[in-house]
């Protein structure tokens, strides 16, 4: 019944049945990465800096070999570097969406639930939190975490470190959401009888009402989603997010940036492309389950 | 009102400290800033003179008390990336930072609100639907990349302005402003549209929302049947009640400019205090982390401050509430 329907309105939708389609596609060719690429562009072995800056879809000039998106400085093919670029997008997107989920669920479950002192303090936290951008958080953990590990070390933790910043700066929308809601189940009838037949709070919390917080949690996740990939891809542009060994779609684009003067626009302009592709279909993706799971927002 | 300005003031000073909290701890435990300044092959001499100078061999709590001493008077101590004091850094770099801010949140202001007029009163109409699809794309689309574009058309291809730096500066007393030569607005003029381009959409979105709602409204029904102007219904009468909200929101995202300005700022090399932080984050360079974080929290808590009045004075209905 829920799934019938629910396919029913996204057909009816094409706008975001073309997003779902998209997104579908893009995380498909994340995760198939090393399948898809023609090339690998992260193996030096396999580069021949004589393929630089070929143009897409024109025989090299000295190789003769062809590109279906072109190459870059050193010789990389720049479909493969997106595709690889992706993955690292979605992957440390998703893992701060789900750090922020973890992190907002449980606070805003306890901090509805409990109330009283605990209960201001957290709201108080998240009110602090959102006096301030969330990218400006994000940039403060990152540069705190940079100045605590050691040098030689930072490359290594670059993408986990940013996934924690990102993560620990998107939590609030998440806790005050599932406050809302819990604020409302917990004064529910089943939430009494679970209470008399001696449940403990941990098992009425965790069991009983954070299934019932979950459609919310599933809509914010989405957006949250569009805006993480973004501020990963703001924070790597910076400078400050994944290494060049490592890149993601920002750092592709910080560094394509480069070529824009001389000429070699497709460096950066294919990997931009991606990420505005990839962000506008999450974006209408989630405004459109917004709207499926709350009529009343439209 | 007055209670609630206090409150406000409160949570204010809350956010203040506990800003200047972390500012602190950040100070006492991240980095090993001597070894950054100093570099590999400094002797133990060196190392102790330099500690001692940036008092980091005193205990905890007498750290924290000199901290906040120092700055309460404006020094925010020495910048381990360029050994010179933090608050000069700052100062110079101000004027390019603020200048960017004003001009694009007016720009932002200006063109939102005719936009969403313009949208909200043409509902429907060709070009109110092409606005409309056009500024969820410039949603939808980060800072950067916009910042991006538009030196691809504007500075690569057509050769109009220039991609990067601030250009045109004139001395006014101690403030170097670049809004008084053609030159300096050519430069200034992209990162300004880069900046305030969400700013816009958001604005022009809101406008449009609330002027929908607001002309759905019986005493603008009631308006025009007195037979009153249609230029004098929507912007003596409609206009009025949107501006409320409008103004809540713009004045919020004034405090969003100031954050954002950092991504604009590394995109065009703009030598505002943003470059200058992202340049510190990278470095590590604490103090300047530590102070720019201070600068934009008094920024956000003066701008949420300013709002709340703002909202009081124009909406006589919420000055009731005192009396509940």
């Amino acid at each position: 019944m829920f799934k019938s329907d629910f396919v029913q309105a996204l057909l009816r939708s094409p706008v975001s049945l073309v997003a779902l389609v998209l997104v579908i596609i893009l995380v498909g060719s994340a995760i198939f990465a090393p399948w898809i690429a023609p090339h690998r562009p992260f193996d030096p072995s396999s580069l021949n800096l004589m393929d630089g800056f070929t143009k897409p879809m024109e025989p090299n000039m000295f190789t003769g070999n062809v590109f279906l998106l072109g190459t870059d400085d050193q010789g990389r093919d720049v479909f493969s570097t997106i595709l690889y670029g992706l993955r690292i997008s979605l992957l440390v997107g998703g893992a701060a969406v789900g750090l922020a989920l973890i992190i907002g669920v449980t606070l805003g479950l306890v901090s509805g639930f409990v109330g009283g002192w605990v209960d201001s303090v957290i709201m108080r936290i998240a009110d602090i939190q959102m006096t301030f951008p969330s990218i400006l958080i994000a940039l403060l953990i990152f540069g705190v975490a940079k100045g605590l590990t050691p040098v030689d070390q930072r490359d290594n933790v670059a993408l986990l470190v940013l996934i924690l910043s990102i993560g620990l700066s998107e939590w609030v929308p998440f806790a005050r959401t599932v406050r809302g809601v819990t604020l409302v189940e917990r004064e529910k009838d089943y939430v009494a009888s679970a209470q008399l037949i001696g449940l403990s709070r941990l098992t009425i919390l965790f069991r009983h009402i954070l299934p019932n917080v979950l459609s919310p949690v599933l809509v914010i996740a989405t957006i949250m989603l569009a805006l993480a990939i973004i501020a990963e891809a703001t924070l790597s542009f910076l400078g400050v997010g994944a290494p060049p060994t490592k890149p993601s779609l920002g750092t592709l684009i910080r560094v394509g940036q480069d070529f824009l003067f001389s000429g070699e626009w497709w460096i950066l302009f294919f990997p931009a492309a991606t990420l505005l592709v990839l962000a506008l279909s999450t974006n209408l993706l989630g405004d459109w389950l917004r709207d499926y799971f709350n009529p009343n927002l439209k | 009102m007055l209670l609630l300005i206090i409150r406000r003031l409160a949570l204010g000073l809350l956010v203040l400290s506990v800003v200047a909290f972390i500012s602190f701890v950040m100070f006492t435990y991240v980095g090993d800033p001597v070894q950054s300044m100093l570099g590999q092959e400094a002797t133990v001499a060196d190392r102790e003179a330099l500690m001692e100078r940036l008092g980091l061999n005193d205990p905890f709590f007498v750290q924290f008390g000199k901290f906040l001493g120092r700055i309460l008077q404006g020094d925010f101590g020495v910048s381990y990336r360029l050994s010179r004091p933090v608050n000069q850094l700052i100062l110079e770099r101000l004027p390019a930072t603020l200048e960017l801010a004003l001009v694009s949140a007016l720009f932002a202001s200006v063109f939102g609100l005719i936009l969403g007029l313009y949208t909200a009163i043409n509902r429907g109409g060709l070009i109110a639907n092409f606005i409309m699809s056009t500024s969820l794309i410039g949603v939808s689309l980060p800072t950067f990349l916009i910042g991006i574009l538009l030196i691809w058309v504007f500075s690569v291809e057509l050769g109009w302005f220039p991609s990067f730096g601030r250009r045109g500066l004139v001395d006014v007393g101690l403030w170097q402003t670049g809004l008084l030569t053609i030159e300096g607005w050519k430069s200034l003029l992209l990162p300004a549209l880069t900046l305030g381009l969400y700013q816009m959409t958001l604005i022009m979105r809101l406008v449009r929302s609330e002027m929908i709602q607001v002309l759905g409204s019986d005493f603008i029904r009631f308006s025009r049947a007195r037979g009153l102007k249609e230029r004098q219904v929507l912007f003596a009468h409609a206009l009025k009640n949107t501006l409320i909200p409008v103004i809540t929101v713009a004045g919020l995202q004034l405090g969003t400019i100031v954050a954002f300005a950092v991504v604009t700022e590394t995109v065009f090399q703009w030598p505002g205090v943003g470059l200058l932080f992202i340049n510190s984050v990278a470095f590590p360079d604490v103090p300047v982390m530590a102070a720019y974080l201070l600068l934009v929290a008094v920024v956000f808590v003066v701008i949420n401050l300013i709002v709340d009045l703002t909202y009081f004075m124009i909406d006589p209905r919420l000055r009731l509430d005192d009396k509940r």
